[in-house]
């Protein structure tokens, strides 16, 4: 595979550009060998990779990866410490909302204690006053009953007064006789069978 | 050289340097891991040097890469895994970002080199080897011994068990190289048929659209080749660390 002849080792730089394809050949020793197989040069590309990509690597190693880690640290922590944060709020404002809710409930409830007392209220004072009424009305009632009572009894016993005077009177005309009023009275007392 | 599709991997020496007989220039190849470097660290540091709680779109971009490279680890290797998440997603950036400017007209694509997956694989396997002693000592070593095999057969299972394992470090490296090298042949013998025949007169013109078509939907593949391969690196990364985290099947 390393083809590579020693003869040839020592290419100088402008053979290249003589050959046409002759180096596609397997490395063919008119103009030199196959570039990436001439091993002179492995020296000195091994030696300039060592220095840049030890320098690479360092720098790699001490800054940027450090660097870039950082950042990437930095800015998990800044998003997670924002969701914290958002979830915080996002609890208050749940908790206000409860407590509002709470708050509503709470109102209504009285609201609606209120309202009930108010019409139990209003339903004792009518209850009451219509009892008073009544009761009024009563007593009025038992009163005219009574003195209807009174004026009744004062006007049977008129009756009885009346009669006597008009039957003394029937008696004096027509018989032209008198009669004493106890006579009389006896008579109708007789005659309405008391 | 316009249509040579080889010449954009030929290594160029910009300031030589051998140290010791070795040649350590510092090259093309050198250049493009220096701007991979430059560009995957400068872009992640300026786009979260403001710390934004809300993120800017950039950096959105550094914040997500971030997080599939995490998600990634997590999935594959567990969240014990995590201590090695600085390593994969250099690794995944790294890749990444190579593969990205590759893509770049005239531009070298550092990934397209065996050498650089390999080293970068061996980055990974040793990772695993060593950890994985370290953490648990020779018990590592069931990682081999897959429970609930018959005695017979564990002879063989052993060993296809370590040659899998063996043979982590060369899939890993081959499939990142040669997907980045084949890709980048194909695009550019495609773009060298637009130039031959554009070459050729009004007939030549007329069917060149053809190969630019292909240009252009080959491109779009590449980009998805590109984001791919290193997502591919990165994964398998993370699953052959989780080995290494827990080696008992």
């Amino acid at each position: 595979m390393f083809v590579v002849t020693t003869a040839y080792a020592q290419s100088n730089p402008t053979e290249g550009t003589n050959s046409e394809t002759g180096a596609l050949e397997g490395g063919a020793p008119a103009s030199g060998v196959f570039p990436p197989f001439d091993s002179s040069t492995f020296a000195s590309q091994l030696l300039w990779l060592a220095i840049t990509f030890g320098l690479f690597y360092l720098l790699m190693s001490r800054v940027i990866v450090p660097r870039i880690g950082g950042i990437l640290e930095h800015r998990r922590d800044r998003i997670a410490q924002d969701l914290d944060e958002a979830n915080r709020l996002k609890e208050e404002a749940d908790n206000a909302i409860a407590a509002y809710e709470q708050e509503l409930a709470d109102a209504r409830k009285k609201a609606s204690a209120i309202a009930e007392t108010a019409r139990e209220k209003a339903k004792a004072a009518a209850e009451a006053e219509r009892a008073s009424t009544e009761a009024e009305l009563g007593a009025k009632m038992a009163e005219a009953e009574k003195s209807i009572a009174a004026i009744k009894t004062k006007a049977l016993a008129d009756v009885d007064t009346i009669a006597e005077d008009a039957a003394t009177d029937v008696v004096k005309h027509l018989l032209g006789g008198s009669v004493t009023k106890a006579e009389v009275a006896a008579a109708i007392r007789a005659a309405s069978g008391k | 050289m316009a249509n040579d599709p080889i010449s954009q991997f030929q290594i160029k020496n910009i300031v030589p340097i051998e140290i010791g007989g070795l040649d350590l220039s510092f090259t093309n190849s050198s250049l493009f891991m220096v701007a991979t470097v430059g560009v995957a660290a400068g872009f992640l540091f300026m786009t979260t040097a403001n710390r934004g709680l809300v993120p800017s779109r950039l950096q959105s971009i550094s914040e997500m890469s971030y997080e599939f490279v995490a998600s990634m680890l997590r999935d594959g290797a567990g969240s014990q895994g995590m201590r090695f998440f600085p390593m994969v997603f250099s690794l995944f950036m790294f890749v990444l970002v190579a593969n990205l400017l590759g893509m770049f007209p005239y531009f070298f694509t550092v990934t397209s080199h065996l050498i650089i997956t390999f080293a970068l694989a061996m980055l990974v396997i040793g990772t695993v080897v060593v950890y994985g002693f370290w953490k648990h000592g020779l018990h590592f070593l069931q990682l081999f011994v897959p429970s609930g095999v018959p005695g017979v057969l564990l002879p063989l299972v052993v060993m296809i068990e370590v040659i899998s394992f063996l043979s982590r470090p060369i899939s890993l490296s081959v499939r990142l190289f040669a997907n980045m090298l084949a890709g980048h042949i194909t695009l550019k013998v495609f773009a060298g048929f637009v130039v031959s025949l554009g070459s050729l007169g009004a007939l030549g013109v007329g069917t060149a659209i053809l190969p630019l078509v292909m240009t252009v939907a080959l491109t779009g593949l590449e980009f998805l080749v590109a984001f791919l391969q290193a997502y591919v690196f990165a994964v398998l990364t993370c699953m052959y660390l989780n080995d290494a985290l827990h080696p008992g099947h």
